[in-house]
C-alpha cells in the first residue's frame, strides 16, 4: 500500500530522484566540524518559526512595543518559551554561523571550485548579523534603545558618506518610530528573503559540487 | 533486507534521527499550539451594576436609548466598548432593558418611533416594542437585562460582553 502510494507520487513528483540527489550523495571522510552547515540551516529554520509565532503579538510601533512583549512573557500561555528560543537561537546562530565560517577558512575549503560558495556565504554571515543588529532594537526597552543609538554613530563615522549612512538607517536624524518600523522590516522581510535565497544558491552549490576533503600531509 | 535480529547502522540512525526529530517537534509545537490559542481564554467577566439614571428621564412606552462605555484590557491595551441600552417604562414603576445588540450578526439595531419598531440596518432584521422579532433573519428575541429600581433610580446587571 505504502510501495504504491509513493510510487504513484514518485512517478508525477519525482521525489526520489531529488532525495538520493540531495541526501544520498557521496561524502568524503569528514567529522563533527562539518555539521556547522546544517546545524546553521537548522537554527535559521527555528528562527524563522518562532519569529513568525512572534509576530502574532509583537507590535513595532513606540506606544506598544515593550507592552505587547510584556504581554508576550507574562500573559501568552508559553510566549516566554517561544521569545526565550528566539532570543537564545540568535546568539547561538551568530555563533554557528561564525564557527562554520572558520571551519570553511582553515580547512581550505573555499578554494576552487567552491570561490562561489564563499562568496554566497559571506552574504548569509552579513546577513546574520544584520538579523541581530535590527533585531536588537524590536522589545524597545533601554538596552536596545541606547544599543542601536550607538550602532547607528558607529555606522555614522564612516568617511563622507557616514552622516548619510546614519540618517538612513534611522530614517531621519533621531532614533523614532520611524527606526523602529524600519528594523522591523528590515528583520521580518528583507533579511529573510535575502538569506533565504542565499541559502538556496548555496546549497545548490554544495549538492553540486559535493563538500571537500579534509586537506591531508601530503597535499 | 536480511533476516537479522541485529539492527543495521542505516536503521538505526534513521530511528533515532525520527524520534529525536519527534521529541523536538513536540516540546516546540504543543506549546505552540497553546501560544496561538491562548487570548480565546484570558477573556474576563466584567460584571457590574450600571446606573442608568432617575425614572423621570425615560418616558413611559417609548424606548429610550442609553449608551455608556465600559474599558477592558484586551493583552497589552485596554479596549473602550461602548453599549446602548433600550430602556422601555411600561406601566408605572416597570423598566425593561434590551441590548441593541441584533441577535443576529451584532450590529446595532434602533428604535424607529414611526414604525414603533426596532430595525436593524444590516440585514433588516425587524423587532418589536417587546423586543420579539417581527421579521427578517434574527433567530431569537432581543436580550435583555435584569433591571432593578431603587429609589426612583433605575440600574442594570451587566455581565460583559
Amino acid at each position: 500500500m505504502y510501495e504504491k502510494i509513493s510510487t504513484w507520487l514518485d512517478e508525477r513528483l519525482g521525489l526520489r530522484t531529488i532525495y538520493s540527489t540531495v541526501l544520498d550523495r557521496k561524502v568524503p571522510k569528514v567529522n563533527w566540524w562539518f555539521t556547522l552547515g546544517s546545524a546553521s540551516l537548522f537554527l535559521f529554520v527555528m528562527q524563522a518559526v518562532t519569529g513568525i509565532m512572534l509576530t502574532i503579538y509583537y507590535v513595532p510601533s513606540p506606544d506598544h512595543a515593550y507592552d505587547s512583549i510584556q504581554y508576550i512573557m507574562n500573559g501568552v500561555t508559553f510566549g516566554w518559551l517561544i521569545r526565550g528560543i528566539h532570543h537564545w537561537g540568535a546568539t547561538l546562530m551568530v555563533l554557528v554561523v561564525f564557527i562554520h565560517m572558520l571551519r570553511t577558512f582553515f580547512f581550505g575549503s573555499y578554494k576552487f571550485p567552491r570561490e562561489l560558495t564563499w562568496l554566497t556565504g559571506v552574504v548569509l554571515l552579513l546577513a546574520t548579523l544584520g538579523m541581530g543588529f535590527t533585531g536588537y532594537l524590536l522589545p524597545w526597552n533601554q538596552k536596545a534603545y541606547w544599543a542601536t543609538t550607538v550602532g547607528t554613530s558607529i555606522a555614522g563615522t564612516v568617511p563622507f558618506l557616514g552622516g548619510f549612512i546614519g540618517k538612513v538607517l534611522r530614517g531621519g536624524s533621531d532614533l523614532s518610530a520611524v527606526t523602529l518600523a524600519r528594523f522591523f522590516s528590515v528583520h521580518i522581510w528583507w533579511l529573510p528573503v535575502v538569506i533565504g535565497g542565499a541559502i538556496g544558491v548555496h546549497l545548490y552549490m554544495v549538492i553540486r559540487l559535493g563538500i571537500s576533503n579534509i586537506p591531508s600531509e601530503e597535499e | 533486507m536480511p533476516k537479522s535480529h541485529e539492527v543495521n547502522r542505516r536503521d538505526f540512525v534513521m530511528v533515532v534521527t525520527a524520534l529525536i526529530g519527534s521529541v523536538i517537534g513536540a516540546v516546540i509545537g504543543l506549546p505552540a499550539i497553546g501560544y496561538l490559542i491562548a487570548p480565546a481564554f484570558q477573556a474576563k467577566k466584567s460584571e457590574a451594576w450600571i446606573p442608568l439614571g432617575p425614572l423621570a428621564n425615560y418616558p413611559e412606552g417609548v424606548p429610550t436609548l442609553f449608551s455608556f462605555v465600559r474599558s477592558k484590557v484586551n493583552g497589552w491595551d485596554k479596549t473602550a466598548n461602548s453599549y446602548g441600552i433600550y430602556v422601555i417604562r411600561g406601566p408605572g414603576d416597570q423598566v425593561k432593558a434590551f441590548s441593541n445588540i441584533c441577535t443576529h450578526l451584532i450590529c446595532r439595531v434602533t428604535w424607529k418611533d414611526e414604525d414603533k419598531e426596532f430595525h436593524c440596518p444590516c440585514h433588516s432584521g425587524v423587532f418589536n416594542v417587546d423586543g420579539q422579532v417581527v421579521s427578517g433573519p434574527p433567530p431569537r428575541p432581543m436580550d435583555t437585562y435584569q433591571v432593578k429600581v431603587e429609589n426612583g433610580n433605575i440600574s442594570i446587571f451587566f455581565q460583559g460582553a
